[in-house]
């Protein structure tokens, strides 16, 4: 079943056009990437789901309502932690659930106790490490009562072993909690391990280039990564991703 | 440590080159003259402590109120900020006898005086501290759709803590000071009256004595403030803000 439809979604900024005619569907439970390029308007297109900006052209839709230029529709996990630096690890996890209603600290305990930061409960941002961040990060954002959840390269900023360790991680939670997953990545190898459908966005104007399902069953593992069958979608997603859309359609 | 330093200097100079009293008189006589006349002097500092308290409280609390307002409604900001900048070119010393003038000799006018001293800290340092929320905090809550009131009351506010924290220890100082001067409009107490009468009678001893109080009432201000800081703001906050 669609959760999030977005169809015919344009936006331009002066005389640049950042995203044409774009179109996108996400199912209930479905974790989808979009990959493209720096600068391909990724994040124009979260701060159109979000709402922050109102589309040119095109409509949002979430069950069935439109939300286009409406906030507060999905929950949000952003590229650097944003924690709030005066609130401790709990305080803060319960903040996107304050913003919606009663904020449920029985939940977060248990979560914070699953993620391994039980210790931290009381603790402030900055005695966390980075991947801690994250984590309390990702948190709040599962914690908020909306059905879809929207990452914006919440790894880019980590080291390559966090990196993965975060990855496995956020797979291990999200198979537990089957929330609908947007994530923003230009990393191909993490698009792969982490999504079931991943769209290829491409650069100014942004629009679906391809759209590739990510055939690797579930529970995935760490060792997937080093599978042959791993690198050999790993290249098909690479051409897709570097190809123009004309030479993708002569070699397909 | 300097400031010891320093009053032994200015005794033994004093006392070398044989300055008469009235001139300048050495530490030991001023605080000699503070021991002497605590009797005296005593309800003076109570009436001075009180009118800046008084003074401190309103103008820090409409600094504070105006800040938000003017955060909040920015259309508001931009034409109002370049008038609060201009007030502050105003001298006191030139408004005090006007004040008098429309208000009379009461307590009104001197609180008007402290207020308008204490009130232009605040709300500068306010309404910076609300200007510089982190981006990235901002656009986390916009995201998480959290509506204006959420915006201010969880993340603006609290983020803009220590800035009206420097605020206030700036006007806490200014609010001693601008008793004083407020108390020269007239009054029948307060440092600034012993000041006042202390200068005409060329006891200087008694000027000195004025200023060593003002000079610890102010200091007392800051760390009352200060203290009330620590309680407040988390010692965490310093940590990094991403």
């Amino acid at each position: 079943m669609t959760l999030l439809n977005i169809s015919n979604l344009s936006k331009s900024f002066g005389n640049e056009t950042i995203l044409a005619h774009l179109n996108l569907s996400v199912a209930e439970g479905e974790f989808v990437s979009i990959l493209g390029p720096s600068g391909s308007g990724k994040s124009t297109l979260f701060h159109l789901v979000g709402g922050i900006l109102a589309p040119d052209e095109g409509e949002i839709n979430l069950n069935g309502d439109v939300i286009s230029g409406k906030r507060g529709y999905i929950s949000y996990m952003p590229q650097t932690p944003s924690l709030l630096p005066w609130r401790n690890i709990l305080h803060n996890v319960t903040l996107g659930q304050e913003l919606q209603r009663k904020a449920d600290k029985e939940t977060a305990k248990d979560m914070l106790m699953k993620a391994g930061l039980q210790q931290y409960m009381n603790a402030y941002p900055n005695e966390l490490s980075g991947g801690m961040k994250q984590r309390a990060a990702f948190i709040r954002a599962l914690l908020s009562p909306q059905s879809v959840l929207c990452l914006d390269e919440p790894f880019s900023a980590l080291d390559e072993l966090t990196r993965q360790e975060m990855q496995e991680w956020l797979l291990g939670t999200w198979e537990e909690y089957k929330k609908t997953i947007l994530f923003v990545t230009h990393n191909i190898e993490e698009a792969l391990f982490l999504s079931d459908r991943i769209i290829i966005l491409s650069s100014k104007p942004a629009q679906v280039k391809a759209e590739v399902t990510v055939p690797f069953s579930r529970p995935r593992e760490k060792k997937l990564l080093l599978e042959d069958e791993f690198f050999k979608w790993k290249r098909k997603v690479y051409n897709l991703l570097t190809s123009t859309a004309d030479e993708y359609i002569t070699r397909t | 440590m300097v400031l010891l330093l320093l009053l032994i200097v200015w005794e033994l100079i004093v006392k070398q080159t044989g300055v008469p009293d009235w001139l300048f008189p050495a530490p030991s006589q001023i605080f000699q003259e503070g021991w002497n006349g605590w009797e005296q002097f005593y309800p003076h500092l109570l009436a001075t402590l009180k009118l800046s308290l008084i003074g401190f409280l309103i103008g820090s609390g409409t600094g504070l109120i105006t800040a938000i307002i003017l955060h909040l409604l920015p259309g508001l900001r931009d034409s109002i900020y370049p008038l609060l900048i201009l007030s502050q070119n105003i001298p006191i010393i030139v408004l005090a006898p006007l004040l008098v003038i429309w208000f009379g000799f009461g307590l009104m006018p001197k609180i008007i005086v402290i207020a308008l001293v204490c009130f232009f800290p605040i709300t500068v340092a306010s309404l910076d501290g609300f200007k510089q929320t982190a981006p990235e905090l901002k656009h986390y809550m916009n995201m998480a759709g959290a509506s204006k009131s959420q915006l201010f009351w969880k993340l603006e506010l609290p983020y803009a803590t220590p800035s009206i924290f420097s605020g206030l220890k700036i006007s806490a100082t200014y609010s001693v000071m601008g008793a004083v001067i407020s108390e020269w409009l007239g009054a029948k107490h307060g440092i600034g009256v012993y000041m006042t009468l202390a200068s005409s009678s060329f006891r200087t001893d008694r000027v000195f004595v004025a200023i060593f109080w003002i000079m610890i009432l102010s200091l007392l201000f800051f760390g009352l403030i200060k203290a009330a800081e620590r309680t407040l703001v988390r010692g965490q906050f310093k940590g990094e803000i991403k």
